[in-house]
């Protein structure tokens, strides 16, 4: 059990909370403690909209130690509208095939569980295709 | 200044190793690099390891290799970078030597994998970014994968492109007798096979194994009249990081590290990439191995899979961790020791005639670590 490296990350997991750099402007995710852009200290917090679009993805059918009640699941690079990528799961895909470029918005799902028995639910974003 | 010489190699084969230690595997390549210098032994010992702690149960192997292979009491930690642990132990013991503080160093790669019969990946993924990559369910070959959904995609060449690559690979471990898989493959195996981690077909994935390997380093002045080996020169070592995660990449596409420990490691060497023989390029997948072809300046950006028809510098002349097998952080030193028994004029069948100037690059990650040696005869 991970309870307290969990809950540190709660905020950025459910919310998608990362930072805008107060020198130079640029939104950042996940957060950081150095501003990739200026290198100035980015500590103000930033709600992105959750809205991006498909940079890459694959299909795991053989997953890791944690993640095999999932499988297959499909993994994404996105690309959030205001600039910044991140790596998600995909969720909620229907009969249509997953594409790059493809608009995703993101929800709050359960990831995985962690530890076998005692099994502590860990949730935190993924992406599902935006209805169009 | 005096020149950096490797003076000894040794290697064990690449296989699961089922009846065989971390301990023992370790102390097999540093005796026969012992002897392979006419008896020669470090001052300083360098272990490039990633798995030891998390699958063998084992830290603290400086203390442990050491008293095991006859070195008791000489200085000796683990190097860790991922996949290229061991390239960068390398890195240590020439900057050890050519500093002068010992004059004799030995790096040595090892890595144990078979100690667990599942669960490895979820352990390799700790190369990654735990907290925002390894918690999505991403593992190294997922990461792979991503990047060359991407590549298809943004250049428009087929999954095929990359295909001379492992088939390349495993023409030449057929000649190697330390290599895991010493069959040649046929082209139409390679087409028509499912992909695993789609678009990762099995055949664009390395094969994780047991093995070690060591290399000796002394300064030029030191050696023996008539040494036992011809002395290799080592003349360029470099080490370079690029994000960890590759979603904090500009451009995921570019394997900047690798670009800049070419440039730094041929600067050293007074060199252009162009000027190698041979190169020991990183097959840890396909992909992974255009985008370093590609860093290293051999083909644009987009169009490292041309490569084949264009014609190149000989690569993975010993099959490469795609068919000699992939000891983790092991890898990176039998790329360096591969590309020694090349220079010396020892690789037999294998042997790229007339080499005298070749390059090994071994990375940690997609790139996020890249080691970059440059030696010569
Ligand atoms: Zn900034």
């Amino acid at each position: 059990m991970e309870i307290p490296r969990h809950w540190r990350l709660k905020k950025q997991r459910y919310a998608l909370v990362g930072e805008v750099c107060p020198h130079c402007e640029a939104k950042i995710f996940p957060p950081r403690d150095v501003c990739p852009h200026c290198s100035g200290e980015a500590k103000t917090p930033y709600q992105f909209s959750g809205q991006g679009e498909v940079y890459s993805y694959t299909v795991m059918n053989d997953a890791p130690a944690g993640f095999e009640e999932n499988t297959p699941y499909t993994v994404a690079v996105v690309k959030l509208a205001e600039g910044p990528m991140v790596t998600a799961q995909l969720t909620d895909l229907g009969a249509e095939p997953v594409k790059i470029g493809m608009p995703v918005e993101m929800v709050t799902r359960r990831i995985r569980s962690d530890g076998n028995d005692r099994g502590m639910i860990v949730y935190g974003y993924k992406f599902r295709p935006v209805m169009q | 200044m005096t020149e950096v010489v490797i003076a000894g190699i040794g290697m064990t084969p690449v296989g699961e190793h089922w009846d065989l230690s971390l301990r023992t595997l370790a102390a097999r390549a540093i005796l026969s690099a012992e002897k392979d210098a006419g008896g020669l032994k470090p001052q300083a010992l360098y272990i490039g390891n990633f798995l030891g702690s998390m699958v063998s149960h084992q830290a603290n192997l400086g203390a442990l290799i050491t008293d095991n292979s006859g070195l008791g009491g000489i200085e000796s930690f683990t190097i860790e970078a991922a996949e290229a642990s061991g390239a960068a132990a390398l890195h240590m013991a020439y900057l050890a030597v050519s500093s002068g503080f010992v004059d004799t160093a030995m790096a040595l790669g090892v890595e144990k994998v078979t100690d667990m019969t599942d669960g490895v990946e979820k352990i390799l993924a700790t190369g990654l970014d735990f907290d925002y990559e390894g918690f999505e369910g991403v593992t190294p070959a997922a990461q792979a994968a991503l990047l060359m959904q991407r590549y298809i995609y943004q250049y428009g060449v087929g999954h095929a492109a990359f295909n001379w690559l492992p088939l390349l690979a495993h023409t030449n471990a057929v000649h190697n007798p330390n290599a895991m898989y010493r069959k040649a493959l046929k082209p139409e195996v390679l087409q028509s096979a499912p992909p695993v981690v789609d678009p990762l077909t099995l055949y664009d994935i390395a094969p994780y194994a047991d093995g070690a390997a060591a290399v000796i380093l002394t300064r030029s002045g030191l050696l023996p009249k008539k040494p036992v080996q011809k002395p290799v020169r080592l003349l360029g070592s470099s080490v370079i990081t690029d994000a960890l995660a590759l979603y904090d990449r500009p451009d995921p596409l570019r394997f900047e590290a690798a670009r800049r420990s070419v440039e730094q490691a041929c600067r050293q060497a007074g060199i252009l990439p162009g000027d190698v023989d041979l190169f020991e390029v990183d097959d840890f997948t396909s992909i992974y191995a255009v985008l370093a072809l590609e860093a290293a300046g051999f083909a644009l950006p987009g169009e490292g899979t041309q490569l084949s028809e264009r014609g190149h510098v000989p690569l993975l002349t010993m099959g490469g961790s795609k068919a000699r097998g992939c000891p983790v952080g092991a890898s990176g030193l039998y790329q360096v020791c591969e590309a020694v028994t090349q220079l010396r004029g020892q690789a037999g069948a294998l042997q790229v005639p007339g080499a005298r100037l070749a390059m090994t690059q071994s990375l940690g990650g997609p790139a996020s670590t890249a080691v970059t040696h440059i030696l010569k005869v």
